[in-house]
């Protein structure tokens, strides 16, 4: 048994490495990834503002791909985000303690990477100021949203993910702003956190209520996070595009989400505890455990690879085989031999126990599981350029604006992930308190719902 | 009454409104069974405070079961049963649409809304229940003059008599804490 904390904590000490960070100067680090990150959030600026001003025909899309970068994006980065829910959801309901160290900056991601994925289908509306008409409004047209469209559920399934998984992570977050607000130095921090903290004073009572809501959410968000790449995978599937139209979409889709998840949060993880010395609390044991997520996860996607292609080889459809052919060793065939190599071949470096306990390993696999999964997404984007009669083929090449989008999305969500971490504990401080053995004044290793009758 | 002043100074003068007598304990231990002794004695308002959730205590307070099951089923029922209508509505009447010649009201097709409506409305119930329920936010409460209470989110934990109870006697209350070995005891005032 590895233990998930190191070093004798005590409930004073877990307060001054994981909350009391926020008061004290920036590490070198931090400087270095927000400043990355807010420069390629400007990239970001110029090309909304110059996507607004001059309409999406900025953006390679065509016919016949019509959806081009803007869907990759969208489907990469919401994939993104469920590992956090994983992460705090089924991985609570499976009583995994180790989630405690991860969950709270895994919620982060999750909401940071919804947004960046929430962007990319309002701008590639062409006029994004009418979103609203996405959803069911009265209005003098009489004219609503057509809810046999898994377009329309996917408006739903995002905005629903999009606020549970806020409304989970500022539930999580409350009993940690009180002990912020507790232990300010300052007045200014005292009233901010304070007045975000509602006035939370840990009454006993209180606690019940809110491990109940805690549970329950985590079982609401369980189906949810299924539902939400369900949904996303029948924005493909229930069309009848060659290789589209597949019952093994859904747990495909989900179970690449979780291998890129994983990837994300190995990737934020590995500089983040080494500039806030967090090695005590996200141990090599924990990064250990997150590798071997990301060994299973992967090896489901690589079946769905599999499956694919058999399916289209043993059902005997000439478009069925014929787009497989396409995509192998048609013009864009180099882009599925790199998600390969990606997403099959580097992963299998994880087998060894040295590589998921090297910072060195994972981050390099996780890098190649990031892009291999953004190629996955790609390559399926890029099956309309050659699937039924050949009068309709086309080529697809993305502009410059569509790299400045993507990049720039990656400066939004880096920008906002760092303000996290230096805004708000990213270890959840009450959730540790309570992780600790009796003997430390913790509650002897109960994690946050295990009193809630 | 000027938070900034020291509580056991004020609060011990006549005329001066006691909202109750607050025992600092350091594990959780200690307070599960300062708890049960005073209900023993038979007090009855008073609650407990403690940096992460201890449930023995709130089963010794007489608080075994959360009314937030409750609350967000009947949350997420209202979103699930005018999800459904609401695209049942929009769908058959209010703007209808002949998709594939399917019926109007062809109700598969409106069960991933209906689920998305009922986890929305559940999770908002539960944020807005809890916030409701525990009477927050509350940026003013007697306990935030004690100075040693700030500990109370991070490694104290305490059990406060409250001045309500009837069985509640400044000096009878204090000799009880006392006598359960706390590491003080000190008055709230109002």
């Amino acid at each position: 048994m590895h233990p998930l904390v190191q070093r004798p904590h005590t409930l004073v000490s877990v307060g001054e490495a994981l909350g009391e960070v926020v008061f004290k100067p920036h590490p070198r680090g931090w400087w270095l990834g927000f400043l990355a990150g807010f420069a390629l959030l400007q990239m970001l600026m110029v090309a909304i503002a110059w996507l607004f001003y001059a309409g999406v025909g900025i953006w390679g899309i065509n016919v016949p791909v019509a959806w081009g970068f803007a869907i990759v994006n969208f489907v990469w980065w919401i994939g993104i985000g469920h590992a956090g829910t994983l992460i705090s959801a089924i991985l609570l309901l499976l009583h995994q303690k180790w989630r405690t160290s991860i969950n709270r900056f895994s919620e982060a991601m999750t909401i940071f990477a919804v947004m960046c994925a929430g962007m990319f289908p309002l701008l590639h509306m062409g006029r994004p100021w009418f979103f609203y008409w996405l959803y069911p409004f009265p209005n003098v047209a009489n004219v609503y949203p057509q809810f046999r469209s898994p377009l329309t559920w996917d408006v739903f399934a995002v905005t629903t993910y999009f606020t549970v998984s806020l409304v989970f992570w500022y539930i999580g977050l409350i009993p940690d702003l009180a002990s912020l607000r507790d232990s300010a130095p300052k007045k200014i921090q005292r009233i901010i956190y304070g007045i975000l903290a509602l006035g939370w004073r840990g009454s006993a009572i209180h606690w019940r209520r809110y491990e109940k809501v805690y549970l329950l959410l985590a079982g609401l968000s369980t189906p949810l996070v299924l539902s939400v790449h369900t949904v996303v995978s029948f924005d493909f599937s229930v069309s009848i595009v060659p290789l589209w139209h597949a019952t093994i979409f859904p747990p495909f889709f989900v179970a690449g989400a979780i291998f890129s998840g994983f990837a994300m949060v190995v990737a934020l993880a590995i500089p983040v505890r080494r500039w806030y010395h967090l090695e005590d609390f996200i141990t090599d044991h924990h990064l250990d455990l997150c590798g071997k997520v990301m060994l299973a996860t992967g090896m489901l996607v690589c079946y769905g690879y599999f499956s694919e292609v058999w399916m289209a080889w043993y059902g005997h459809s000439l478009y069925e085989w014929g787009t497989t052919i396409e995509r192998l060793f048609g013009p864009y065939g180099w882009s599925y031999w790199c998600l390969i190599f990606c997403n099959l071949v580097v992963p299998q470096i994880l087998w060894s126990r040295q590589a998921r306990r090297s910072d060195f390993w994972l981050m390099v696999v996780s890098i190649f599981v990031l892009i291999g999964m953004w190629f996955e997404r790609y390559v399926i984007v890029i099956t309309l350029s050659r699937e039924y009669i050949p009068a309709a083929w086309g080529r697809y090449a993305p502009t410059i604006w569509d790299y400045a989008t993507m990049f720039g999305s990656l400066g939004l969500f880096l920008t906002l992930f760092f303000l996290f971490v230096r805004y708000l504990p990213m270890i959840s401080m009450a959730e540790m308190r309570e992780m600790l053995p009796k003997s430390q004044g913790g509650g002897g290793a109960h994690s946050i719902m295990e009193n809630a009758p | 009454m000027n938070a900034s002043e020291p509580a056991a100074a004020v609060a011990s003068g006549p005329g001066v409104k006691l909202y109750g007598l607050l025992a600092e304990f350091a594990t959780s231990e200690q307070m599960v069974a300062a708890v049960q002794a005073a209900r023993d004695k038979g007090y009855q308002l008073m609650d407990c405070y403690s940096p992460y959730p201890v449930g023995e205590a709130a089963d010794a307070l007489g608080f075994p079961k959360s009314e937030m099951g409750t609350v967000m089923f009947l949350g997420g029922l209202t979103g699930a049963v005018s999800g459904f209508l609401m695209q049942y509505w929009a769908n058959a009447y209010g703007y209808s649409l002949n998709i594939g010649s399917r019926p109007y009201f062809s109700w598969p097709s409106f069960v991933p809304v209906t689920f998305e409506m009922m986890v929305l409305t559940a999770a908002l119930t539960g944020l807005f229940g809890l916030i409701a329920l525990c009477g927050l936010p509350c940026y003013y409460h007697p306990l935030f003059n004690c100075p040693k209470f700030d500990r109370a989110t991070r490694d104290r934990f305490f059990l406060c008599i409250e001045a309500r109870d009837p069985r509640f006697d400044p000096v009878g209350t204090r000799e009880f804490l006392q006598s359960l070995q706390p590491l003080s005891v000190e008055e709230v005032p109002e």
